[in-house]
């Protein structure tokens, strides 16, 4: 690159009040100096019509953007009725400006108009609409898929299975364990204040057993492997689309359904059922860590108390949420894995999605359990 | 860019000198020696791993070797700083093999990003200079609007093309320029190299294993095998070698086809 990057453009009238019949260019025409050059060649009193010389003679380095203004300027001027002829160019950038002269190039840049509100907003319903209805059709596959797989259970994929049981159910012990166990410790400090000004410190057993197991123990479960593992299998999926494995798959006449979205929610149905029993134990754990820190319930008093407290329809309610919230995190996560287009950019916005929306529908779901149990009196 | 003086005739432009490479114990390249002089096309071959790409990848500083020098425009890059590379990096340009454009944006944003990476320039230039690398390539003037998922095989490889010759690079490195083309493709891509090279005044060195390519393109040839340089020089001069490699590269049933091809449009 030269160091003098300098360019001129001096304008040749043969007389005052006579219009412009040659330009002289000189210097260094390149990408450096091609924004001065442009304003000043804008700047030009260019003549209605008729005929200017462009002398090219003085110019010492041309790149294709220099050659493009030139190349620019004489396709802007015949437009207008004016010829510009182009003088004394140095071969080599004779050449250049010949290779772009052969090309069809837009003299303006396609700008792309962004579509108007109205336009926007109905495309948004339509994708929202055309989304959903994408979602079902790939819920109404898996359970075909699923009742296939239950007539023929040798086709089942086993291996898989287990390799998912291990990854999204073992190896999450350790956070579920410990985030549950904190959980119950605060419910137990919280509601310590309020029961000691009754003189009621007993009855933190029921606020700690009742709320994790009904509530939060499945709800906090549900999160955390929809952060987890929810994630990983729309990234996983994703990313497979991404280098064209999933039509692989196809090809060799193995099913994207039977081998990557079946095991994944089968094996997630059975472990968070797992998970939600073992997150009642450790978040009452916690809850009995402060009741004797807090409240001077001790650890036998705790223990004799819960039966009580516990009916086994509490239990079982908060049980029954496991399987369905596997369901929709194991369906929402490969769901969003299809739906990933070509690029590394929508591998992200899915899993983002997937993460998004499955501990929303998660929260949905929880509601509607309340109500049906409201209903029922459990 | 070229300069008054057509960038100094006959200079080295990159100096491969006694390069070792090793992965763990496998031995890729044992005292390679090669240069590239200004102004010319010159092609590296060798077979599936071989360590031509490796050896492209020292070049242009993703990879280190363990010993030996490489110099590119004159500079030393083997334990360049990144700091010091970005000058030496604006003065080439890659295209890699299977395209690497940036999927999250359009081709046009694909070239206009290292534009407005490395210049002032103001906007509607760049949209325009970005139009005329893409129609440089031959690409059609819509593609430039379009996504790289969007693109065909091939004319991802000349969007790829259009960003290395982004910023009008002196060197331009090109990886498998043919490789997954059908031959018409692969036809206009050795028409693409020739005018380019002529038209912007390039230095061009390829990987490559299309010896089609290399009998129309290319002004010398290096054959790597068994880890170092088994033979450099023209086509012709290669078709004669009695080294066993060259001889089992060029005189396979493919080469002769090519070579006879090459004769019969003489």
């Amino acid at each position: 690159m030269s160091p003098d990057v300098s360019a001129q453009l001096t304008v040749v009238a043969p007389g005052p009040d006579m219009a412009v019949s040659e330009l002289r260019c000189c210097g260094v025409w390149s990408m450096h100096t091609i924004a001065d050059l442009e304003q000043r060649l804008a700047d030009v009193d260019w003549p209605q019509s008729g005929a200017i010389t462009l002398d090219g003679s003085g110019i010492t380095a041309l790149d294709t953007s220099g050659a493009w203004l030139l190349h620019r300027t004489v396709r802007q001027r015949a437009a207008r009725g004016c010829v510009v002829r182009i003088q004394g160019l140095r071969k080599e950038f004779a050449t250049l400006l010949q290779l772009l002269a052969a090309r069809e190039i837009p003299l303006e840049a396609p700008v792309v108009h962004p579509s108007p509100w109205l336009a926007l907003v109905g495309r948004r319903a339509w994708l929202a609409i055309a989304d959903t209805q994408g979602y079902l059709a790939f819920v109404g596959e898996s359970a075909l898929a699923l009742l296939g797989a239950l007539r023929h259970p040798r086709r089942l994929r086993w291996r898989p299975i287990l390799h998912n049981v291990q990854t999204a159910g073992v190896e999450a012990l350790s956070i579920t364990g410990l985030l549950s166990f904190l959980m119950g410790l605060v419910i137990a400090y919280q509601g310590a204040d309020q029961l000691q000004r009754f003189g009621a410190n007993i009855f933190v057993v029921d606020l700690v057993a009742l709320a994790m197991l009904r509530e939060l123990s499945p709800l906090l479960t549900a999160i955390i492997i929809a952060g987890r593992s929810g994630s990983a299998y729309a990234a996983q999926i994703g990313t497979m689309k991404v280098t064209e494995e999933i039509d692989a798959l196809r090809t060799i006449g193995v099913g994207a359904h039977e081998l990557l979205v079946l095991p994944k929610i089968i094996a997630l149905v059975l472990v968070m059922p797992l998970l939600t029993v073992y997150t009642d134990v450790t978040g009452v754990l916690g809850g009995m860590v402060m009741a004797n820190l807090k409240l001077d319930v001790g650890f036998d008093v705790f223990i004799d108390r819960l039966d009580e407290a516990v009916q086994p329809s509490s239990y079982w309610t908060g049980l029954v949420k496991a399987p369905v919230f596997a369901m929709i995190i194991a369906l929402v996560g490969c769901y969003r894995g299809f739906q990933v287009g070509g690029s590394a950019e929508s591998v992200g916005a899915q899993t983002t999605l997937s993460v998004v929306q499955s501990i929303f529908l998660v929260i949905l779901a929880d509601a509607l359990f309340s109500i049906v149990f409201l209903w029922l009196d459990l | 860019m070229q300069t008054a003086t057509g960038s100094t005739c006959a200079d080295v432009v990159i100096d491969v000198r006694g390069v070792c490479t090793r992965f763990g114990e496998a031995v890729v390249h044992r005292n390679v020696d090669l240069s590239v002089k200004a102004g010319e096309v010159f092609a590296l071959v060798g077979g599936s791993g071989s360590g031509k790409s490796t050896l492209l990848r020292e070049i242009i500083l993703l990879q280190q070797p363990v010993s030996g020098s490489i110099r590119v425009f004159g500079h030393e890059v083997v334990g360049m700083s990144d700091e010091e590379a970005l000058p030496l990096r604006r003065r080439w340009g890659v295209m890699f093999e299977r395209g690497a454009l940036f999927s999250g944006l359009t081709v046009a944003e694909n070239v206009g990003m290292v534009l407005s990476e490395h210049t002032d320039l103001p906007g509607h230039l760049i949209r325009e200079l970005a139009a005329v690398k893409i129609a440089l390539t031959g690409l059609p003037a819509d593609a430039g609007n379009k996504y790289p998922s969007e693109l065909s095989g091939g004319m991802r490889k000349r969007a790829s093309l259009a960003r290395a010759l982004a910023l009008d690079p002196e060197l331009l490195f090109l990886d498998e320029p043919t490789a997954g083309l059908d031959p018409l493709s692969a036809g206009g891509i050795d028409e693409l190299v020739r005018g380019l090279r002529v038209g912007l005044g390039l230095t061009i060195m390829m990987v490559t294993h299309d010896l089609d390519l290399m009998w129309r393109v290319a002004d010398r040839v290096a054959v790597l095998g068994n880890g170092r340089i088994v033979g450099v020089g023209t086509m012709d001069e290669l078709s004669h070698s009695d080294d066993p490699l060259v001889r089992q590269y060029f005189h396979g049933p493919r080469g002769r086809s090519a070579l006879e091809q090459a004769w019969n449009r003489k």
